[in-house]
């Protein structure tokens, strides 16, 4: 290590892993129904596909979590995005090719993709 | 490698892993192996987390869900729950503590509202053997600011001067002043050193062994800014050789810091150089004060010597030496990344900052603790301990180990700095805080320490070797109930005799848990003399192990359980001890299911 920039490469990158244990921060939460029927339903590779896009863009203050039934179960899978200060968001009949589009409209510009919300589907 | 969700964290302290953390990991890494879990959670060993009485302990991220008393048998379902499904394991949560419900994470929990971490800011939240993991909570970063805009010492010296950080072994110097000291000695050929005093000997106490297991490397970047500082390029951390885990992390950690350049020739290019060491100490208490450690360090016998000359002007090799406790150097990168302003706003006038204790005794929460300077007593006993278990009272608690004294039930309102506690006869001391209830004898307390003291004396002079010896003879004179009324005089003047003229610190406050409890529990000292009655029942001479006639129903239970065959009597009728036979060891009364048995 030769420089501040080195240590600050090192913090940057262990920084995004370490966010994780904040539990208390101002985080986004993106929750994946994980019961039985989400499962049924195809849950892990919604699941997966979060994990995958939010690493590719190398997004922050994001975690990733799973939850039992949510209770409408014939609309599986079903995601809830939770930003801090605003209404729950529910996304449902999620498949892996629709994640990104969540991603890079509600997480990152703050845009809720209407279409394959709740209201939508009712 | 797609991305991490979820962490899980188990503490590999001292205290977790001798209830089997190391067997916990392992599972958790072949069960997550097993469901499919394993590039999607991961386990970190940390350091601990404070609940050592709740141990294990694992705490799950994102959710912060706090499990305690984990066993290897749970660790299946915890995965299948909550790793797989999200469900948090309710029945493990927080068990012991007592009269909340269940708290899903450890900072909703009583023990932790009142405490402020700043030296255990990373215990229990980074792996201590992850370089890394220090780095990414901002580790290494105060050094490289230090090193790389080339602050002047003189201005590194004066930050800390202006936190108002006081020494944290104890005694309660002025760091910053230590820090000027040792930088304007003149050393003949221009050498220094820097130590770490990481020889935590006082009994009950584990505050800088959790440090250095759970945040190594925050000794290693302040002794680093230390030796910057004072113009030092050698430093040496003295352990002692019976905390194998923290030697280790230690080790791990000087060999990262290398690898990386953070020690070594060159720091951050700014031509500064600094190297460390590790010393193991063989464990004499005597080589936690200031002069004995260095005469261990050197290779000689752990002696003190008489200051002046002080350790800042002729210290380790004579060279002028900065020697520090491990909990103060804990705190100075926090001062550097946070500014001394916001260290100086927590506490009281003259101490600031925080102090950690290790809570034992007759306390519910047995473990780590935090607290900003000037807390009160009662808040540590009553809210963050949890009170004195099974319903008993709370009689004293003492702190500062066998330099320290008693503080009594009247005076729990005291708040924790180093004047008050200085004030009532006790002292701040390294961070030991033991409780004691109802059932302590003060008179024995203070001869378990004066005994650990006659133990640990070095010999070098007569006050401490002489001197402690017969205190304690006078004090087990008075336990066996052979106390004469002079006795307590006697006692009062050698332990002020003592107090004035041993060579070093051990020998200085050697007497103070005899004072203090004569202080405040005179009558307890009274009833020995007087009475020869012990009002706790711990004195074995003094009491009696009784039957009552009427409560006794001939059942023969204590007489099978007596190991002396002290108890007679026919069955179905009231039962004898012979009290020439009984050695006091309570068995009958432990044995007795009618409450027949009582003492006297």
């Amino acid at each position: 290590m030769k420089s501040l920039a080195d240590l600050q490469a090192i913090r940057e990158k262990m920084q995004r892993q370490m966010d994780l244990r904040d539990a208390d921060g101002d985080q986004i939460r993106v929750v994946v129904g994980m019961a039985t029927c989400g499962i049924a339903a195809g849950a892990r590779p919604v699941l997966t596909a979060f994990l995958e896009e939010i690493e590719k863009r190398d997004l922050k203050n994001i975690t990733v979590a799973q939850t039992g039934c949510i209770g409408v179960c014939r609309l599986e899978p079903i995601v809830e995005v939770y930003v801090p200060g605003q209404e729950k968001v529910t996304y449902v009949k999620m498949s892996p090719d629709k994640v990104p589009a969540v991603v890079s409209e509600h997480l990152v510009n703050g845009r809720v993709v209407t279409d394959y919300t709740i209201g939508a589907a009712e | 490698m797609s991305l991490i969700r979820s962490h899980i964290l188990v503490c590999t302290g001292t205290g977790c892993s001798s209830s089997q953390s190391p067997k916990i990991i392992a599972e958790f890494e072949k069960q997550l192996a097993a469901q499919g879990m394993d590039r999607e959670a991961k386990v970190v060993r940390t350091g601990c987390f404070g609940l050592c009485a709740l141990g294990p302990i694992v705490t799950i991220y994102p959710e912060g869900a706090c499990y305690t008393h984990v066993s290897v048998e749970d660790v299946e379902e915890i995965v299948s729950e909550h790793i797989v499904k999200g469900r948090i394991v309710k029945r493990l949560l927080n068990r012991g503590g007592e009269g909340e419900g269940p708290a899903t994470s450890l900072t909703e929990t009583r023990f932790y509202k009142h405490q402020q971490r700043i030296a255990l800011r990373n215990c229990g939240v980074i792996d201590p053997e992850n370089i890394d993991e220090y780095i990414g909570a901002d580790g290494y970063s105060a050094l490289g600011r230090i090193l790389t805009e080339r602050i002047p010492p003189q201005q590194v010296i004066d930050t800390v001067k202006a936190s108002g950080l006081r020494g944290r072994g104890g005694a309660g110097f002025p760091t910053g002043m230590k820090w000027q000291f040792t930088h304007d000695a003149v050393s003949p050929d221009g050498i220094k050193y820097v130590c770490c005093n990481a020889d935590e000997g006082d009994p009950g106490a584990f505050m800088d062994r959790s440090v250095l297991e759970g945040d190594p490397h925050a000794i290693l970047e302040a002794m680093t800014i230390a030796g910057y500082a004072v113009g030092a390029h050698q430093g040496y951390i003295y352990v002692r050789a019976e905390y194998p885990i923290a030697v280790k992390r230690l080790e791990t950690a000087i060999r990262q810091a290398k690898e990386y350049g953070l020690l070594g020739e060159n720091i951050f290019e700014s031509g500064f150089d600094f190297d460390l060491e590790l010393r193991l100490g063989a464990g004499a208490f005597v080589c936690g004060e200031e002069t004995a450690l260095m005469r261990s360090i050197e290779g000689h016998r752990g002696e003190p010597k008489t200051r002046p000359p002080f350790p800042a002007n002729k210290g380790l090799f004579d060279r002028p030496t900065l020697l520090n406790n491990v909990e103060t150097y804990a705190n100075i990168t926090w001062i550097f990344n946070h500014g001394p302003e916001a260290f100086a706003a927590i506490g009281t006038e003259k101490s600031k900052g925080t102090k950690v204790f290790a809570l034992g005794g007759k306390i519910t929460n047995t473990g780590l603790v935090e607290i900003p300077m000037g807390t009160t007593l009662r808040t540590v006993v009553e809210e963050i301990g949890g009170g004195v278990p099974g319903g008993k009272k709370f009689k004293a608690a003492q702190t500062g180990g066998p330099s320290g004294g008693c503080i009594p039930a009247s005076l729990i309102d005291t708040p924790i700095d180093y004047e008050s506690l200085g004030a009532i006869g006790s002292m701040m001391g390294s961070g030991g805080l033991i409780v004691m209830d109802e059932d302590n004898c003060m008179v024995d307390i203070a001869k378990f320490f004066l005994e650990f003291i006659v133990d640990e004396s070095c010999g070098k002079c007569s006050p401490c070797r002489i001197g402690t010896k017969r205190l304690l003879e006078l004090l087990t004179k008075i336990t066996e109930g052979n106390g004469e009324p002079e006795d307590l005089d006697t006692i009062e003047e050698l332990c002020n005799h003592i107090k004035q003229s041993a060579l070093c610190g051990l020998g200085q406050t050697a007497p103070n848990p005899v004072l203090s409890t004569l202080r405040h529990f005179r009558d307890e000292y009274e009833a020995h003399v007087y009475e020869k009655r012990c009002p706790a029942g711990v004195c074995k001479a003094l009491i009696q192990y009784l039957v009552d006639p009427s409560k006794c129903k001939g059942c023969t239970r204590c007489a099978r359980g007596c190991p002396t065959g002290a108890i007679s009597g026919a069955v179905r009728a009231p039962h004898i001890i012979n009290q020439s036979k009984c050695i006091k060891c309570g068995a009958c009364m432990d044995h007795c299911r009618f409450d027949a048995i009582y003492k006297q």
